[in-house]
């Protein structure tokens, strides 16, 4: 980024094709960070204005105006306010759609009051002579006093307009408010606010003072004077309504004059699209019959790569072992930090293929009409319409749901989702289902046609689907906190998705997935790496009894590695812990093995399997998963002496993976989502009790 | 007094002036503006939220709050 380079803001309503301008004007030059202090994603690119100008162009959150009720909207206002700092726009662009121009107008007001050079872009105006709308622009420019660029953001017209309008804005520099609206309201009242700072403009003391919002570069004298206009709040929300209306008045003034529709010429395929999807038949019909298509394509679709993915890490890891010379730094390569990064990246295809699904239902405006359908009942768990995304997003992977729970603006009903989001039945549970559902469930069909191993592993997922709802309902009646549940969500016209916003969109949060959750399994897989293959003395002798032990057998060299390995393990740190608490776990049916077992998939629950690969000594590398269910199989209890196995522990274990918390990058969304220790310990602790007392009943039933 | 609550499915009426203070801000910067017309557009299944339309803005709103906003009926 060079010193020359125009900082531009984007700003605009939800459903007006922002990012679709934004991709336009950035292609591939994007990158995404973080607000220094918050948690909203900040999306930036690089856009080439002309020959010799670049801009860096922001994508803020979608907002329909600069007083925030969400915490996305709140950075709107942050940005805007702070005009002291490095990161400040220099110039606004302020994206609308031409259907809703009216208002879309409102949040350009607020932005043009706060007095920065501002462009505004019309978009899709492809779509003028369907809607039989007519505009004229020379009026509209002089009438709102800025540059007006009409574009269609996906049909990739106007976009060179935008760049010059840019340009030129920035030359010109000059910024003059819109409305000066708030000293019509009541002068007296206003003018002695305007009187606090020469600084700054009305609207932005104005903005401090509902907001509670101030700059850093406010004096502390300024400061204690707007704090004293915080004393009349219900005068405070008067004015702000007031405001709001005398913007629309002004407003309609202006596009009386420019703006005209014949809405005998509208077609309207919106309302016959809405007579089925919000059907109280049909449009609950379609919505299970999508669930069921990404479900099954999820299933379907994500095998190949992720078997892909996962024998090329076995081979790499293979190849480390036997390419670099034996050592600590070698097995910390081949055993800790590659099937750490294979454990990450093994379930990108699943997650990707949700997020395409979830993008797509989005971009369509298909989703809201969902909210809506779903509002009411999902209120009487406490929670919102708006939960159902989040809710199905867990199905891939609880992170990304829980960072999509940010548009609900009641922080109960959030932190609500927020807390049930992990029961639902994440792709790491996946592996771990797979393997002891073939253990415990004979391969057979009933009732001619469904395939009882498929019917119980659907029945885990409603189980899931089961407990979030519950949970929530007992979340709704105890949790005392009072905040608005105030509702609205706008339903947006039906559009064809764009191929480039979905493709972008996935990218982006398989990103947040991989770097979110990917640094802290790693870690977490280098220290069990570390736990299991370190030891006190006992742990050095293991190898050495082994081998006199069992000199006498003539084992094949295979064996008794395997044997050595297994004794190692036995008696390093992990194997200790192990042991320690297999008294707790004896009630579930488990053994100090699959206590070993539980510890490790604290990390992240797709650690079971290998874990115990290891333990009944598969090799780590082998992850030939009919070799590691033969050796489980033919496991015994040496207390009873029968199956280790047995149908009773395997649903004991299929229970306690249902409910238990076990994944530590979740904790750390949640932690970082709700800002306090609080809601992650109490689910850490209320999951596991669940878990633990569900498993007791689940074997002391069954055995 | 009829509300929005009160509206029937494809029914115009006019928000009153005096309901000014029970429209939330959010709703009144969608468009949601004493005087507006607006009109009720779909009852979701279970009868809550309404969908409706008001200044050329289709929104979703839970019936609590549709039910303090008070109208004025337009005669068809």
């Amino acid at each position: 980024m060079s010193k020359n380079d125009i900082k531009v803001a984007l700003i605009g309503n939800p459903n007006t094709g922002k990012t679709s301008l934004f991709n336009q004007l950035t292609g591939l030059n994007q990158k995404v960070g973080n607000y220094p202090g918050v948690t909203v994603d900040k999306k930036q690119g690089t856009s080439k204005l002309s020959a010799t100008q670049n801009a860096i162009i922001t994508d803020l959150p979608g907002t329909y105006s600069i007083n925030p009720t969400s915490i996305d909207e709140s950075i709107v206002l942050k940005t805007l306010l702070k005009k002291d700092i490095k990161e400040s726009p220099d110039v606004i662009l302020v994206v609308a759609d031409i259907e809703n121009l009216k208002r879309n107008l409102l949040l350009f007001s607020q932005i043009k009051d706060l007095e920065i050079p501002t462009v505004l872009a019309i978009n899709m105006v492809d779509q003028m002579a369907k809607k039989g709308i007519t505009i004229d622009l020379s009026a509209l420019k002089k009438e709102l006093n800025t540059e007006v660029v009409l574009v269609s953001a996906r049909k990739n017209q106007g976009i060179n307009e935008v760049k010059e309008a840019i340009i030129r804005c920035h030359v010109a520099a000059k910024a003059s408010p819109l409305c000066g609206i708030n000293s019509k309201i009541d002068p007296d009242y206003f003018n002695k606010l305007k009187e606090i700072s020469p600084n700054y403009s009305l609207y932005e003391l104005w903005l401090m003072v509902t907001q509670n919002n101030y700059p850093t570069s406010i004096t502390k004298a300024e400061k204690d004077k707007l704090l004293a206009f915080k004393e009349d709040m219900s005068k405070l929300k008067k004015y702000q309504h007031k405001e709001t209306i005398y913007r629309y008045q002004e407003i309609n003034k202006i596009l009386k004059k420019t703006y005209i529709v014949d809405k005998s010429k509208a077609t309207d395929v919106r309302s016959k699209l809405d007579k089925v999807f919000t059907h109280k038949i049909f449009g609950y019909g379609i919505f299970f019959l999508i669930l069921l298509v990404i479900f099954q394509s999820i299933f379907d679709w994500a095998t190949l790569p992720m078997d892909l993915i996962d024998s090329t890490f076995a081979e790499l890891s293979d190849f480390a072992r036997n390419s670099f010379q034996p050592g600590v730094l070698t097995d910390l390569l081949a055993e800790g930090i590659i099937p750490g990064i294979g454990g990450v990246l093994i379930f990108i295809p699943q997650i990707a293929i949700l997020f395409l699904f979830i993008a797509v239902l989005e971009e369509t405006g298909y989703m809201s009409r969902v909210v809506f359908l779903m509002d009411k009942i999902m209120r009487r768990f406490g929670m919102n319409g708006k939960s159902v995304i989040p809710l199905i997003s867990g199905t891939a992977c609880a992170i990304p749901a829980i960072m999509a729970t940010r548009t609900i603006s009641s922080w109960k009903e959030r932190l609500i989702t927020i807390l049930v989001v992990p029961f639902t039945t994440c792709s790491a549970r996946l592996p771990v289902y797979a393997i002891l559902i073939a253990l415990i469930i004979p391969n057979k069909k009933i009732i001619g046609f469904l395939n009882l191993q498929g019917l119980v592993l659907l029945l885990l997922y409603v189980l899931g689907f089961a407990s979030a709802i519950i949970g929530a309902y007992i979340l709704h009646k105890t949790l005392k906190i009072n905040s608005k549940s105030f509702f609205v969500v706008e339903m947006p016209n039906y559009k064809l998705p764009s191929v480039k916003n979905v493709f972008y969109d996935v990218v982006e949060k398989t990103k947040a997935f991989v770097f979110g959750a990917g640094k802290i399994i790693l870690a977490l897989s280098i220290i069990l790496w570390f736990l299991a293959s370190n030891g006190p003395e006992s742990y050095k002798n293991a190898a050495k009894n082994i081998v006199e032990n069992l000199a006498n057998e003539n084992l094949p060299e295979d064996e008794l590695n395997q044997k050595i390995a297994s004794a190692k393990l036995e008696n390093s740190y992990i194997g200790i812990m192990g042991k320690s608490i297999e008294p707790a776990i004896k009630p579930l049916g488990y053994d100090w093995k699959i206590g070993i077992a539980l510890i490790s998939s604290f990390a992240a629950r797709e650690v079971f399997v290998g874990t115990l690969a290891t333990i009944y000594s598969v090799g780590s590398d082998d992850e030939n998963t009919t070799t590691i269910k033969e050796k489980m199989r033919s496991e015994i209890n040496t207390e009873t002496g029968k199956k280790r196995f047995n149908f009773p522990v395997g649903m004991s274990l299929l229970i306690f993976y249902a409910f238990a918390m076990q994944c530590m990058a979740t904790l750390a969304i949640v932690k970082r989502e709700t800002k306090t220790w609080k809601w992650p310990l109490i689910q850490l602790f209320g999951m596991g009790l669940l878990a633990y007392i569900a498993s007791f009943i689940t074997y002391q039933i069954l055995s | 007094m009829s509300t929005i609550a009160s509206l029937n499915i494809g029914e115009l009426g006019y928000i009153s002036e005096e309901s000014l203070d029970f429209i939330p801000l959010k709703l009144l910067e969608m468009g949601c503006l004493p005087g507006a017309e607006v009109q009720l557009i779909q009852i979701a299944p279970l009868k809550d939220p309404l969908y409706i339309c008001v200044n050329g803005s289709h929104l979703a709103i839970r019936k609590e709050t549709a039910s303090k906003i008070k109208i004025l009926k337009a005669n068809i």
